[in-house]
């Protein structure tokens, strides 16, 4: 088949990260191109490489046998590559018509817009992917679904050559699913190249018919679809040995924290949340580490997110030593323990400027305080406390928390938690970008917590991480719990099992 | 394949049937509720002082509106493209004070001089805004400051003033009139009607709406982001040079003084006309209705007498806290309908 465009050795560097390295890639007209891998895997800046929305530092792109370097998204459009991005990148308040068609809409003699032909044009578009809507209205009185077909029709119109769907699935219905898939089969049968990023296996082995998988910013895999089984393939993309995961089995970090006859002191039921969560159940008893396991996108921050109150609930409920905690409300869920560090410690956690004790007593400001004034003497027996528990360096209380090291951060960040007395403590990504060493200490820390008698979920992109450290993992699929891993089962053959089965 | 929207959830279906109705009046409110204001408020004035309605108070109100309704034309397209031109106070001062310099080599160099200076002074704005990508906020206070500076060095402080004669076509330009409307008014009626052709029917206006809507989307859809930018604040700062010429030629003398808080009185027209004050929305009919609103309000409380001319900006600020509540309210009650 032909190569419509081929991308040859591709390197992308960012300050202090190696965003791509060595990328190949070859998209074939008439052929569906699955890229998958976790986050941070490089699929996003490997898109926006081929888009013209970044310039790649090495390595050479080719359309059409041509070499080509695009400086822009527009100059990639004209080249006939056309993108979906994950997100809906179009205009809200906008008519349906307008969105697929500016930039290059149609005009009368005059030069002026012309919209009558448009409106009829769009109707046409969209009528013949048997969506029906009146495309005079603005897009933001549409429903996330059809905004989305909106977006595939305007990517898949007109001298499309190349398709890229980033994600196109994540926020459609199943039978939007159906109609998605029915627009890519007509790609294809027109001789387009489709590149397809989904989360989902089984739309992968649905509709693509080759596999590239990215890790750490290489090629890890490139193949036919067929070629390789559901269960390489999850390995591939979490960099695990198969041969080696099923020799080893279980690698147990601690013993059971848990008493096995205690009442769990969080019990989340039914968690739904459109288009992310459908009816999620966590439960831990005191001392227990319950892991969240699963792919990216698969619900695993959402669910903490819920539980924390950060996420208006449409249905489900959270209670905390039997008590039910009114949901999508972060205040309601700390007053009843339930505390959250979140994904991104610098986005959503840390105060760079202040110093190390106010980053500490902040939260716990409210119950520290007397009529409004905060007694400095407390303050600092907490602070000192926390910094001698978790053994977090700073030159002083006083230090700018900005100067210290990552690991040290996120310990400041878990002690803010902390001084909330909490009974469960919610962990995203609680080792993320800090060092070997500090990792370790983390670790420990969150192991010495549980034993103390703190309930844990705990989640982490790393495989081990959850593995050995949990006492049961929650394993999650397009924001469904798929099984729980207890006890014996809790090892990477089974996880890994759980994550590529077939449903 | 069926249609989507049967399959779609039910509430989708009830929505795809045409817009609910409060949808409706909402967006009607937010597109001609500053007409409905002004034509209640001239109403209103007309049966309670005689001398409102008068021919002579009309063409009053139309030429004291001219200028400030060339300005707020520039400031509509970049507030609709989510940006905001803060220098066109400053820029529009300077080109009265250029056009009154200029005359003395001829009307043409007199309306020529400030257009070039203050269509440079956008261009300035534009391409910082668009290639520098700065805060429009920034560096159109930046340029605010330089204008008024430039203006004061060329006329020694402020110290001279430059009169216009009556023989040069320039000043007639600001002075004659035509079917009873000064030629300003009938200037900005044309800007005005090609304003609105420009912002719905070609493809420049299309992009300025998408901008403002959201600049990633617009990007990522290849539009022209960087170029229209940079032209919709050239565009600003030569109507703003525009307005401050034919009101020198109007007044037959370039005055430094003239233009202080102008910005804000176009922000102001533009936002009462319905435009949202974050970008991607907004009509040029709506300003001119906004600029009328402003002069007539000014109008009526001098034609009370009894209350001092600053109570006008009290009214002016009441009406302005008014139509921001309800465009919040409005596009909360949107984003209901939307979901």
């Amino acid at each position: 088949m032909d190569s419509v465009l081929v991308a040859t050795a591709i390197g992308k560097r960012f300050p202090g990260v190696i965003a791509l390295s060595d990328v190949d890639l070859t998209l074939r007209a008439g052929e569906v191109h699955a890229l998958v891998g976790e986050n941070g895997a490089g699929k996003s800046t490997l898109i926006k490489v081929l888009t013209g929305v970044y310039t790649p530092d090495e390595g050479t792109l080719h359309h059409l046998g041509r070499p080509v370097r695009f400086g822009g998204p527009a100059e990639a459009q004209a080249a006939g590559i056309s993108t979906v991005y994950q997100e809906v990148n179009l205009v809200p308040m906008q008519s349906v018509a307008s969105n697929l068609f500016l930039g290059r809409e149609p005009r009368t003699r005059f030069g002026l817009l012309d919209f009558r032909a448009m409106n009829e044009a769009a109707t046409q578009l969209l009528g013949s992917y048997g969506i029906r809507v009146d495309v005079t209205r603005p897009l933001r009185t549409l429903g996330m679904g059809v905004q989305q077909m909106v977006a595939v029709a305007r990517a898949a119109d007109t001298r499309a050559r190349v398709v890229i769907l980033d994600e196109p699935t994540s926020s459609l219905e199943p039978r939007e699913v159906d109609t998605l898939f029915g627009i890519v089969e007509r790609l294809r049968a027109d001789g387009v190249a489709v590149l397809y990023v989904s989360h989902r296996l089984d739309e992968l082995y649905r509709i693509c018919d080759q596999v590239t998988v990215l890790r750490d910013g290489r090629v890890v895999h490139s193949g036919p679809m067929d070629e390789l089984p559901r269960l390489r393939l999850v390995a591939t993309m979490l960099g695990r040995d198969l041969e080696e995961v099923r020799r080893e089995g279980a690698t147990k970090f601690e013993g059971e924290h848990a008493a096995e006859e205690a009442a769990p002191v969080l019990a989340a039921t039914g968690l739904t949340v459109k288009h992310r969560l459908d009816s999620v159940e966590v439960t831990v008893r005191p001392g227990e580490i319950v892991g969240l396991g699963g792919l990216l996108g698969a619900g695993r921050s959402e669910t903490a997110l819920a539980i924390a109150g950060a996420l208006p609930l449409d249905d489900g409920e959270v209670t905390v030593a039997g008590r039910s905690v009114r949901g999508g409300s972060v205040a309601a869920a700390m007053r009843a323990g339930v505390v959250l560090l979140p994904e991104d410690r610098k986005a959503d956690g840390i105060l760079p400027d202040l110093s190390v004790r106010e980053n500490i007593v902040l939260a716990a400001l409210p119950r520290l305080s007397a009529a409004g004034l905060v007694s400095r003497r407390r303050q600092d027996s907490i602070v000192e406390t926390f910094m001698q528990r978790l053994r977090i360096k700073a030159a002083s209380p006083d230090q700018r928390v900005g100067e210290l090291s990552g690991g040290n951060q996120q310990k400041v960040l878990l002690a803010r938690l902390l001084c909330m007395q909490p009974k469960v403590l919610l962990l995203d990504e609680p080792t993320r970008g800090i060092d070997v060493g500090a990792k370790a200490e983390v670790q420990a820390l969150v192991d010495e917590l549980a034993k103390d008698g703190l309930a844990v979920v705990l989640i982490s992109s790393e495989f081990e991480e959850v593995v050995e450290g949990s006492d049961a993992i929650v394993v999650l699929r397009e924001g469904r719990v798929v099984t729980r891993l207890e006890g014996a089962d809790v090892n990477e053959a089974s996880l890994l099992a759980a994550l590529a089965e077939e449903h | 394949m069926t249609s989507v929207e049967q399959r779609v959830e039910p509430e989708e279906s009830v929505a795809s049937g045409g817009m609910t109705r409060a949808e409706r009046i909402a967006g009607l409110v937010q597109r001609r509720g500053s007409v409905v204001v002004l034509a209640l408020v001239v109403l209103i004035a007309s049966v309670s002082f005689d001398s409102f309605a008068t021919v002579g108070n009309a063409q009053n109100i139309a030429i004291q509106s001219s200028f400030l309704a060339i300005v707020a034309l520039g400031m509509t397209f970049v507030i609709i493209s989510g940006g905001i031109d803060l220098s066109v106070g400053s820029v529009y001062a300077l080109g009265g004070v250029l056009a009154a310099y200029g005359i003395q080599w001829g009307s043409l160099v007199g309306l020529l001089l400030p257009l070039v200076v203050c269509g440079a002074i956008g261009l300035l704005n534009g391409v910082l805004v668009a290639y520098g990508r700065l805060a429009p906020f920034i560096v159109t206070l930046a340029t605010l400051l330089g204008a008024r500076g430039l203006l004061l060095a060329i006329t020694d402080e402020g110290s001279t003033t430059r009169l216009m004669q009556r023989e040069d076509w320039l000043t007639q330009l600001g002075q004659g009139t035509f079917l009873g409307l000064g030629i300003p008014v009938w200037i900005t009626i044309v800007l005005f009607a090609v304003g609105v052709v420009v912002l719905q029917r070609t493809r420049f206006g299309h992009a300025t709406l998408a901008i403002g809507g959201s600049r990633e989307a617009a990007t990522l859809m290849g539009l022209p982001v960087a170029r229209d930018t940079m032209l919709l604040y050239l565009g600003s700062g030569l109507l703003a040079g525009l307005a401050g010429a034919l009101a020198a030629a109007y007044s037959a003398s370039g005055v430094t003084i003239v233009g202080e808080g102008l910005e804000l009185d176009a922000i102001a027209a533009v936002v009462i006309g319905g435009t949202l004050l974050t970008g991607g929305a907004g009509t040029v009919g709506g300003t001119l209705a906004g600029v009328l609103l402003l002069r007539v309000i000014q109008n009526v409380i001098n034609q009370v007498g009894t209350l001092s001319s600053h109570y006008q900006s009290v009214v002016s600020g009441a009406f302005l806290a008014v139509v921001v509540a309800v465009q919040a309210y409005l596009s909360r009650a949107h984003l209901r309908g939307g979901r």
